[in-house]
């Protein structure tokens, strides 16, 4: 029988509330499911909250009675922010989140590398900001539990698990029991120890790296500034790297390696952990301030993922698909996109909108996705946890030259994650004009944001549905016509003006939003130079066709690609 | 390549220099400063193609 943990956890700043189980006894029967999402953490939420937009409900099942043990996944980037803003908690995360844009690297007491992440005038969210997980997790249950069509069902564990040609019966175990679930899908968001996974006897395809970090958050008042500082091969840890974060409520994450030889054990033993964060803030400074400690952990790099996100009836997302190493914070942030990606498609199908053949374009941009921060974080991961003699080699090497020589100091910046660009997905519009435009983004790209006004930007009208950008002053009529009759057969489809004058021979006709462009920054930002030009953006705001001039025939074929991945 | 390479005179000081370099360096820290030295090469040289093809040919007849 499944007894989840009833005592609050342990925290010296997050107040844990613990929630009932959800009991089989205590409900009635079940009748079959759309979906069941199983995992309640920040990927598995967010993918029941964009579901929920598309009309679609699912019960979504936590093991656990509380949110996550320890601050965990820390930093979220702009892409994150843009989509929790598409499920309504972005502003609570602003809220109560440290935003940053600067990295420092330090070596022999010097400081040989800051990165400056790009923050333009025209996006509404920064690069990075930094809040501990809990405090998501908590906002997404809040967002969760205010929904009429997410069940949420706490201590309720995945534990057994048969699939079927047209749905899945899910054995689910509770503090009183097990009972079963039958289900059209099932969404595997159960994290990295995935048991979904294993039932399925799925295996991950990938790297493993040797390198270990213990993961420590003290509560510490220090005069720095929100930016992520790393020091390589420090006096009191030679050959090793360590890095710092600052978070909210005076909270700072310490990461350092592991000395080679050394266990998870002996190094979360307390002695060793207070000789070395005592060493480590000697070394900034800082040493003799009081601290102490909240909550650490040990972690180590991998680079693996699933080759397929769909297996029969059951869909992988987030560390159930894959495991990516923290650096260049990939973890959460992979798993959102993932999320955001599933949740349109499932929502599409599950309404009769879209064929399950769907699904094939999912697995395929996301686990290329995957895949391609496998390439990109092994890289940082070599520099950072070097793997052989070789590597370490060169990695000393870069380390003793940085200080004399500029140009391999850029070495130093580990790339970090960002939106996924399905420039080859089957989304995207064969007879479309995307290759005839010099700028802005192209097919499959993520939307480029503009700041409209005060509190006022292009991504907040985006999104919950297929939105086509007009640039112009009127919507043609037979692209309004065609524009009818998607509308007409069930699908989340909006126009949006995006108008240069207002007022003199503009017409808002056939647009569900006007959206004033006087000083042409859309147009400029979204690579536009003529009037009749035009963007299709899927639900997840990715681009899907572009056309220097719409019209309703290649409309119609988009739409018809964008839903089904075939071209008509 | 364009370049004619050192005259015999040339490639005489350079042997002369690495070596009195290596051993004024010591032995746990040669390996480190020829590692440096090649990357230092690598970026005067600035084509990674052509270094790959040096990396080839030193790694004859070990």
């Amino acid at each position: 029988m499944h007894q989840p943990a009833t005592e609050p956890r342990r925290s010296i700043y997050y107040d844990y509330q613990v929630h009932q189980p959800w009991l089989a006894s205590k409900n009635v029967a079940q009748p079959r499911h759309q979906v069941v999402i199983a995992g309640g953490g920040p990927v598995g939420m967010t993918a029941a909250l964009e579901l929920a937009r598309h009309g679609v409900p699912c019960v979504l099942l936590e093991s656990e009675l509380q949110v996550s043990e320890g601050s965990r996944a820390i930093v979220f980037t702009r892409r994150s922010m843009e989509i929790l803003q598409q499920v309504g908690v972005a502003d609570r995360v602003t809220q109560h989140g440290l935003p940053w844009r600067f990295g420092n690297s330090f070596y022999r007491g010097q400081r040989v590398f800051r990165m400056e992440a790009p923050h333009d005038d025209n996006d509404r969210f920064w690069p990075m900001i930094n809040l501990q997980q809990q405090y998501l997790e908590e906002f997404l249950v809040d967002a969760c539990e205010a929904h009429p069509l997410i069940e949420l069902r706490w201590g309720n564990r995945v534990t057994g698990l048969a699939q079927h040609a047209d749905h899945a019966v899910v054995e689910v175990d509770t503090p009183e029991g097990s009972y079963t679930l039958q289900t059209e899908w099932l969404v595997a968001s159960d994290g990295a120890r995935s048991g979904i996974r294993t039932l399925l006897d799925l295996k991950l395809e990938g790297a493993s790296y040797e390198g270990r970090f213990v993961i420590a958050d003290i509560r510490i008042d220090l005069p720095l500034p929100t930016e992520r500082l790393a020091f390589f091969d420090p006096e009191w840890n030679p050959r090793n790297t360590v890095l710092m974060h600052r978070e909210p409520l005076n909270i700072w994450r310490v990461d350092y390696q592991l000395p080679e030889g050394e266990t998870p054990e002996q190094a979360l033993e307390p002695e060793s952990l207070k000789a070395r964060i005592n060493a480590q803030l000697e070394l900034i400074g800082h040493g003799g301030k009081p601290w102490e400690m909240d909550w650490c952990s040990v972690y180590s790099a991998r680079t693996l993922t699933l080759p397929d996100y769909r297996a029969g009836r059951t869909l992988f997302i987030g560390d159930a698909a894959h495991l990516l190493p923290i650096f260049g914070v990939r973890g959460a942030n992979t798993g959102f996109q993932d999320a955001q990606a599933l949740g349109w498609r499932l929502g599409l199908i599950c309404s009769g909108q879209a064929p399950e053949s769907l699904l094939a374009s999912y697995s395929h941009e996301r686990v290329g996705a995957a895949w391609e921060i496998i390439d990109e974080a092994g890289k940082s991961t070599r520099f950072m946890t070097p793997p052989s003699r070789g590597f370490r080699l060169l990695r000393d090497a870069v380390l003793s030259l940085s200080l004399t020589e500029a140009f391999v100091r850029p070495l130093y910046h580990w790339r970090t994650s960002r939106p996924h660009e399905y420039t080859r997905s089957s989304l995207n519009s064969a007879g479309d004009d995307n290759a005839l435009f010099q700028s802005g983004p192209a097919h499959g790209a993520p939307p480029a944001n503009v700041r409209l006004g005060a509190d006022d930007f292009l991504l907040d009208h985006l999104g919950g549905g297929f939105d086509l950008l007009v640039f112009g002053a009127t919507v043609p009529v037979d692209v309004q016509a065609t524009v009818q009759a998607w509308k007409d057969k069930g699908l989340k489809l909006r126009v949006l003006l995006i108008a240069q004058v207002i007022g003199q021979g503009a017409s808002a006709q056939g647009a569900d939003t006007v959206l004033p462009d006087t000083e042409g920054r859309v147009r400029a930002r979204w690579g536009v130079k003529t009037d009749g030009a035009s963007y299709l953006l899927r639900p997840d705001q990715h681009v899907c066709a572009r056309w220097m001039t719409l019209d309703a025939h290649r409309l119609n074929a988009a739409l018809k690609q964008a839903t089904t991945g075939v071209a008509p | 390549m364009t370049s004619t390479g050192l005259t015999i005179g040339g490639l005489e000081t350079a042997y002369d220099q690495l070596a009195t370099a290596i051993d004024a360096v010591g032995e746990d820290k040669s390996e480190l400063f020829l590692v440096k030295l090649a990357l230092l090469a690598a970026q005067q040289l600035g084509d990674e193609a052509v270094f790959g093809d040096l990396i080839q040919r030193a790694q004859k007849d070990l």
